[in-house]
């Protein structure tokens, strides 16, 4: 496969060859740099201080780049073999899917001390461990929607191809690279560029923490903020701020921008669609000679490596298969097989889930439901933050999705808005909090908006896109409009994606809120009544039943919501209001 | 010559949501010789895809075996290449990557692989177009990409699944045309073709035989020879007397299922149900006031022609009025019943008033339904209830769509009215007219 094939002709070397030779070099010199301060000792007596000098903010920035790309390649990776494997094993996907489904549910932010405990364990005196534990942080908000898209688009896959493909005698590895990955990169970029985004709010959360009452800095712009309101100076908490918007505005134009335009390749069907992304630095990249010395070079002589390994693997596990399939026992080596699985499972699963049990035990009634009675106040906070969220992105959402100029000037901008991680924003409200004595019960309600507002208006916007033109003419000539207009077509209309919007969002402000309801400024903090709160004292005091209580709570809250509210009004979007 | 593919007892049963098994295809048995070109034809739903399918080896049967060279098949046939009606080309592969994929299981070297691959190109007219990319192509190129790709691993048995259907006329004329070139020129190495189709003039055009199917469980109800000197004069008697031959029986229905319905009145189990021709009134309506227009018996395939109809489309409709005794057709011809005429000429009340006349007695599911909703207290009754009838025969998804079927007839007839949102049907209420609010 080829990745970037410039025109042969006209191959020379321009000036452009020669920066993008510079850019090349400098990458590979940062990432070597950067990677060096990743395994500096680390103990309880020497514990690395981020310092607010503003010329170390640029390898900060990169420090908080390269944990965002670790982890980004981690989730690409596990995306790709777990989507593929319950897509493909009837009896992995029973176990497979309805795992991710769980998993997707769980608020990464409140296991965030157990898992650093956990790394810092593996790698003692050294700070990779906390290091490892910040990447697992933003694996864990970038991975599972990834998985989930990569295994829709292999189950959804052409039958025709499929029957091809099979008729055509292509083994596993050869179906893999000319069908199954080939189908599933659209979506899979896509969905990376929505989950790399989100993931600029945990990044900013894990850099800087307390476990165990100890404050542990990774070198990054999220501890850097915490440093500077830690010192009550602004201008380094907007120097913070800035960097941020310049490394998400950079990785969307560098990065993602391009790849968008590249996988339009994969796009299925045949009729070309009348807009079609562009980018100019796929446009440099693409006219480049080095790329295409690279390709001929470097790139194609890796992949034609893997492939003929693939290759390799694919006719040896054919020919143990045909052996076992040739085997006239072949059901019971599968039974004894998923014995063993299940008896693995069991036995891993069993001493943590006795350790629980018996913390909670211990616990007692009384504190279950005390948590409970917190979880609703945080539940009411999600419903509060839900409703004036929408209040506000449906009308601009409809303004901006019927006006296909506007929408098209504002998409990339608020796109970059959206990525910016709420949580940076959120010392700046403590400030005005703090200066006009409001209350931060209600108060806390404003923060969970800012961070899952955008998941609604996305959505809006791209419900009101679509409105099919006809219908909106047809109100014209037949004059309905203002509350008649909103009633009889808009809502309905946008009703399914509002809906998927809304489940979205309802997902991140239970997230959120671990990091909404606590808020510090100096040494001042603000604290609301609510099992977001009580997760997050829970972690910097290292207390474990509470914390395990805590999370488990958020999850029946998480997955209760999600059965009995979401998914009814999924189906209802679903079959009542889905245009054609 | 000897037999390429035999098939013996193949019987393939769908375990679809809601009823026991569903049989598609049963007990069907023919061979294919070295040297044949085969056209399977069968109205649609009666499972020659499926049947294409078992051959190629990528779904099993559930009963008999398909033997290539005399050996059972197990798996992918190792004989066959297979030609798509949506031409089933990748993407993201350029024209040679595709056609190249073709010889992607075999063990030769790259370069062998490309000179084949040109080679074929070549030969299906694609010459200089290797380095595009399928969307580049228009559809009757793409589909020359596809017969490459399936000729390039000089398959023994060419399977082309209603190749040309999806291609305007004159392109799929054009490429019928240079396929049978290379195919009575021998200048393909392939030993025999099966061509399923439902155009009953593209199988007597192309094939030597044909084999027709019956609806569902399919089985082969005619092997007929069509013996006919290269190339065919679509207009000759002889032509057109084999495709006037087919159209016939094509449209005899087999005495045991004579229309869905006669049987079912007398108590009967649900297995005796047939598949309701899937017709709306308002086309059933216009076909009639176009008969009535013609005033003399036709010959239907000229009819299907003077229509521009596929006769995906234009079966139903024959069966449907058929059905409601508005029509009769013996030895290929349709005609008028007086019903019929009457049918044509009355105004619009009058019609419905007809129509629900024939409907009531020549589709006794409707009686029953209207027996059952007089007998409820409150005339009204969950549509689930008919539908589980229906299901145990068909299915859950035939069902649900043979219901909405009868749903729209009964509506149309007003023998019932229906809530969608509650999903129930009601006996229209004489005395008040119900007025929406």
């Amino acid at each position: 496969m080829s990745i970037f094939t410039g025109n042969p002709e006209n191959q020379r070397i321009r000036m452009i060859d020669i920066i993008l030779l510079a850019c090349i070099f400098f990458i590979l010199y940062g990432v070597v740099h950067l990677s060096a301060g990743m395994i500096i000792p680390f103990s309880v007596e020497h514990e690395p201080k981020v310092d607010l000098q503003l010329s170390l903010l640029p390898y900060y920035g990169g420090r908080s780049l390269l944990r965002m790309f670790i982890a980004f390649g981690a989730s690409l990776i596990f995306s790709i073999v777990y989507g593929y494997i319950a897509a493909k094993n009837e009896f992995a996907r029973k176990i497979l899917i309805p795992l991710l489904d769980i998993l997707q549910s769980i608020p990464v932010l409140g296991f965030l001390s157990a898992t650093i405990l956990m790394f810092i364990n593996f790698f003692p005196n050294s700070l990779l461990g906390v290091e490892i534990a910040s990447i697992f942080a933003i694996f864990t908000s970038m991975a599972w929607n990834m998985t989930f898209s990569v295994y829709q688009s292999i189950m959804t896959a052409p039958k025709d191809l499929r029957e091809a493909a099979e008729l055509l005698h292509l083994n596993w590895w050869q179906q893999f690279t000319r069908l199954e990955l080939p189908v599933s990169i659209i979506g899979l970029i896509w969905n990376s560029m929505m989950s790399f985004g989100g993931a600029w709010f945990f990044l900013a959360a894990s850099e800087a923490i307390s476990v165990l009452g100890q404050d542990i800095q990774l070198p990054g712009v999220g501890s850097y903020l915490a440093a500077a309101i830690d010192a009550g100076n602004v201008s380094a908490m907007i120097y913070a701020m800035l960097t941020m918007l310049i490394m998400i505005f950079l990785v969307d134009q560098l990065f993602w921008r391009p790849l968008v335009v590249w996988s339009q390749k994969f796009k299925v069907e045949f009729s070309e669609s009348d807009v079609q992304p562009s980018s100019f630095v796929y446009d440099i990249l693409h006219a480049s000679w080095l790329m295409d010395f690279l390709q001929h070079l470097l790139f194609a002589p890796i992949l034609c490596f893997l492939n003929s390994c693939g290759n390799m693997l694919a006719n040896m596990t054919t020919k143990i298969t045909g052996t076992i399939n040739g085997n006239k026992n072949q059901k019971s080596v599968h039974r004894v097989l998923r014995l063993f699985i299940f008896i693995l499972v069991i036995y891993a699963l069993y001493g943590p889930a006795k350790n629980s049990a018996v913390m909670v035990y211990d616990m007692g009634l009384h504190e279950i439901f005390t948590v409970f009675s917190l979880g609703v106040y945080t539940f009411c906070r999600v419903i509060a933050a839900l409703a004036i969220g929408a209040l506000w992105t449906i009308p601009v959402g409809v303004k901006i999705g019927l006006h296909p100029k506007l929408s098209a000037k504002l998409q990339p901008i608020i796109q970059i808005v959206a990525s910016f991680p709420a949580n940076m924003i959120f010392p700046f409200v403590t400030i005005i909090f703090l200066k006009y004595q409001l209350n931060f019960e209600t108060g806390s309600v404003f923060l969970m908006i800012l961070g899952t507002q955008w998941y609604i208006l996305f959505n809006v916007i791209a419900g009101a896109m679509s409105i099919p033109n006809d219908l909106l003419e047809a109100a014209a000539v037949f004059k309905i409009t203002g509350w008649k207009k909103w009633k009889s077509l808009i809502l309905p209309s946008i009703f399914p994606s509002l809906v998927t919007g809304l489940i979205t969002a309802s997902g991140g402000a239970w997230n959120a809120s671990i990091v909404s309801e606590l808020v510090a400024w100096k040494d001042v903090t603000l604290t609301a009544t609510g099992l977001g709160a009580y997760v997050s004292q829970a972690t910097t005091a290292g207390d474990w039943p509470h914390i395990v209580i805590g999370v488990m709570t958020t999850c029946v809250f998480v997955v209760c919501a999600n059965r009995l509210v979401w998914r009814r009004l999924y189906s209802l979007a679903e079959s009542k209001f889905h245009l054609d | 010559m000897s037999e390429l593919l035999t098939l013996t007892g193949i019987g393939r049963t769908f375990n679809i949501k809601g009823s026991a098994n569903t049989a598609v295809l049963e007990n069907v048995n023919f061979a294919v010789k070295e040297g044949e070109f085969l056209a399977i034809l069968g109205p649609s739903g009666s499972g020659k895809s499926t049947l294409l399918r078992i051959i190629a080896g990528l779904i099993p049967a559930s009963s008999g075996t398909v033997a290539y060279l005399g050996k059972p098949i197990t798996g992918v046939n190792p004989g066959v290449a297979m030609v798509f009606q949506s031409f089933a080309l990748f993407p993201w592969l350029t024209v040679l990557q595709n056609v190249m994929l073709g010889l992607e299981g075999k063990d030769v070297t790259k370069e062998e692989k490309e000179k084949k691959s040109l080679k074929i190109l070549d030969i299906v007219g694609l010459d200089g177009f290797e380095s595009a990319f399928p969307k580049e192509l228009s559809g009757g190129m793409r589909q020359r990409v596809g017969i490459g790709r399936a000729l390039v691993s000089e398959p023994d048995i060419l399977l082309m699944d209603e190749a040309f259907s999806a291609l305007d006329v004159l392109t799929a004329e054009n490429l019928r045309r240079d396929l049978l070139e290379l195919w009575l020129e021998k200048q393909i190495p392939t030993k025999a073709i099966i061509l399923v189709t439902h155009g009953i003039e593209e199988a007597v055009y192309m094939a030597d035989r044909a084999i027709i199917l019956s609806t569902r469980p399919a089985t082969v109800m005619e092997n007929m020879l069509i013996p006919l000197p290269r190339w065919r004069d679509k207009k000759s008697p002889e032509f057109l007397s084999y495709v006037d031959q087919i159209y016939s029986f094509m449209t005899k229905r087999p005495t045991v299922r004579e229309s869905v319905t006669a049987a079912a009145r007398i108590k009967t189990s649900p297995s005796q149900y047939t598949l309701l021709p899937n017709v709306t009134a308002g086309a059933l309506t216009g076909f009639l006031e176009l008969l009535e227009d013609l005033n003399e018996k036709t010959d239907l395939y000229k009819l299907a022609d003077r229509f521009v109809m596929d006769i995906e489309d234009f079966f139903p409709l024959v069966e449907m009025s058929n059905l409601l005794r508005f029509t009769i057709v013996s030895e290929g011809d349709i005609e008028l019943t007086q019903a019929g005429i009457a049918f044509a000429r009355a105004s619009v009340l009058e019609r419905k008033e007809l129509f629900r006349e024939h409907l009531l007695n020549n589709v006794p599911f409707v009686g029953k339904m209207v027996d059952s909703l007089e007998k409820d207290t409150d005339n009204k009754m969950d549509i689930d209830f008919f539908e589980e009838q229906l299901a145990e025969a068909f299915g859950e998804k035939k069902a649900a769509q043979q219901m909405d079927l009868i749903i729209g007839w009964m509506r149309y007839a007003e023998l019932i009215e229906y809530d969608d949102a509650t999903e129930k049907v009601y006996l229209e209420d004489e005395e008040e007219e119900e007025i929406d609010k």
